[in-house]
């Protein structure tokens, strides 16, 4: 066990080099999330209108931060693919390590990517008029939130790694599911605009559960339309919570069969 | 003392349409070097990757260093050292980075791990780019230095799965130089390779496999002479082949190949250089000039033809 938890450490201090080794990829993988913000701030910023003191930047940021995060689904699986496709899962696996080793660790090592990523965009948010307004005990608790999201997501990210085996495409498969998912929820725009239907589809979105969840921890009144008196509506961090719960039941054990039982 | 045994493996992929293994048996002693021979998709890689219990065969047995492989494949994983057809090193971490990665897998020390790995670098000639990301390696370099990352814990036995496909010429001798200096050592090896060159250049002994099975076993010259003695091989003008033939055919009593492209007359001879002098004479009483005469031992490539009836490089990727 204790040389399990060593392996895997291991296998994140890697991932910490490379970006070391290749910046670029760190600051490219700051630079749009930042490039949204700015973007989203000063070009819907004007003609959204939120009854939030503060402006559209209050209501954006969680929606931001929960995006972001949700694409750690397209760099675990990436980056995982492209392990494969190089051989080197072949090598980790003919090494006497724990065979949750590199799965768990790359996993560790894209949350510690997050990290870098959200405390760059709350800079930046910072600088363009953000201002969560909870205790710092709730903001903190919103970002351990955001990396427990993250977290879950990258295990998803490791099964679709292992299942398409192609960096490039599973790439663009994630987006293709990320993209409607945070779209199709809370995150940019209420959706009090949105035919009722989809409203009921938005909220119990888990998107918009974890953004209603982090607006309400960044000290936000969230806004429901039809949806108002629903469970998710009214309970989003429980929501949430249970979502992540079970994203991780589900994809954990099926990743971790997935590389064990993986050839290329 | 054997410290490779695989018995009647079999394998297939996609739901048994494809046979890879099919009942293939197999041993090395320890200390020697078994060049696993074969064309693509003959089942080379498969059979490495189920020794080095990266893939679980559907019926038989191997054994590792005297561990059973599907039992025990965390003990194998101990003794082993695998290389594979591609660089499988990180490469955007330098060779240095790489190498103190895998001692810390290995569960080596920190400061063991680097020691072990300058060492390493050294031996492979490595130290000068040590510090430089794999991914400006020459292929050669990228090869010698994922060998390096298998002999971080000195192996019992040594996968290579075709160590020197798609390195030039030059890259080529270099790797064989090292894996010469390694068999030196005592390490058991086990090499795959398409190249009857190298089999014949590194292994102690051969398995020819084609479709899956061990079609023949032996040392390079034993596989040699199951294809029956020398060749004479004659080339002349293109006017002179037909009358050069009829020599050549009566001196070796069999009937000979023409390559009437490079007009060449090849024959299988019993008495060897007796044979030659005799097709010599009788070629200048007949005044033909010969432009290239010689006696060839059958190479590897005869026996693969000998025994498979196609050449070794004809068969389609899978």
């Amino acid at each position: 066990m204790k040389n399990a938890i060593m392996d895997s450490l291991i296998i994140t201090k890697r991932q910490l080099m490379q970006l070391a080794r290749v910046p670029e990829v760190l600051i490219f993988s700051t630079i749009q999330p930042v490039m949204f913000v700015l973007l989203f701030r000063f070009v819907f910023g004007g003609s959204i209108s939120t009854g939030q003191p503060g402006g559209y930047i209050q209501l954006l940021m969680p929606g931001i931060f929960v995006q972001t995060v949700a694409f750690t689904l397209a760099a675990t699986a990436s980056g995982l693919a492209e392990d494969m496709k190089k051989g080197l899962i072949d090598r980790f696996r003919s090494l006497p390590i724990a065979r949750s080793a590199l799965v768990v660790g790359r996993t560790l090592g894209d949350s510690l990517l997050n990290i870098l990523v959200l405390v760059v965009m709350a800079a930046a948010g910072l600088a363009v008029g953000w201002r969560p307004t909870s205790s710092i005990l709730n903001i903190l608790a919103a970002f351990l939130f955001l990396l427990m999201f993250g977290y879950a997501l990258s295990w998803t990210g490791i099964f679709a790694g292992l299942a398409v085996k192609d960096a490039r495409t599973v790439q663009n498969v994630s987006f293709l599911i990320t993209f409607p998912m945070t779209f199709l929820s809370n995150a940019f725009a209420p959706t009090t605009g949105m035919p009722k239907a989809l409203q009921y589809v938005a909220e119990w979105n888990p998107v918009s559960t974890m953004v209603a969840a982090c607006r309400q921890l960044f000290g936000l009144k969230n806004q429901f339309g039809a949806t108002a008196n629903s469970f998710p509506s009214q309970h989003p961090l429980a929501t949430s919570i249970f979502y992540m719960l079970l994203i991780m039941v589900i994809f954990v054990p099926l990743s971790v069969r997935k590389y064990k039982n993986s050839s290329n | 003392m054997k410290s490779v045994i695989a018995e009647h493996l079999t394998k297939s992929y996609d739901k048994g349409s494809v046979m890879a293994l099919d009942d293939l048996s197999l041993d090395v002693a320890e200390g020697t070097v078994l060049s696993v021979l074969g064309p693509n998709g003959a089942g080379k890689t498969t059979t490495v990757r189920i020794l080095a219990t990266l893939l679980k065969p559907d019926s038989g047995n191997a054994q590792v260093a005297g561990i059973d492989v599907i039992k025990h494949p965390d003990k194998v994983r101990e003794v082993i050292g695998l290389s594979g057809q591609y660089a499988a090193v990180d490469e955007t971490l330098t060779g240095w980075d790489n190498l103190v990665m895998f001692g810390r897998l290995y569960h080596l020390g920190r400061q063991q791990s680097i020691n072990r790995a300058n060492e390493l670098l050294e031996r492979f000639s490595l130290t000068e780019s040590a510090r430089r990301p794999i991914k400006t390696y020459s292929g050669g370099m990228r090869r010698r230095l994922d060998l390096a990352a298998s002999l971080i814990v000195q192996p019992k036995v040594l996968f290579l799965d075709e160590p020197t496909t798609g390195l030039d010429p030059r890259g080529r001798m270099e790797m064989w130089g090292v894996i010469e200096e390694l068999v030196k050592g005592g390490v058991t090896l086990l090499l795959t390779t398409q190249y009857l060159e190298e089999a014949d250049q590194l292994a102690d002994e051969i398995a020819v496999i084609d479709h899956g099975k061990v079609i023949a076993r032996g040392t390079s010259d034993a596989l040699k002479s199951q294809v029956g003695g020398e060749r004479l091989e004659i080339t002349v003008d293109a006017n002179h082949i037909a009358a050069t033939t009829q020599i050549v055919e009566k001196i070796s009593g069999h009937s000979a190949h023409v390559d009437s492209a490079i007009r060449k007359i090849s024959a299988p001879v019993s008495t060897g250089a007796q044979a030659l002098m005799d097709v010599l004479r009788a070629l200048d009483a007949a005044g033909i000039h010969a432009l290239d005469v010689g006696l060839k031992r059958p190479s590897l490539d005869d026996v693969f033809m000998a025994l498979t009836g196609h050449v070794a490089e004809e068969e389609p990727k899978p």
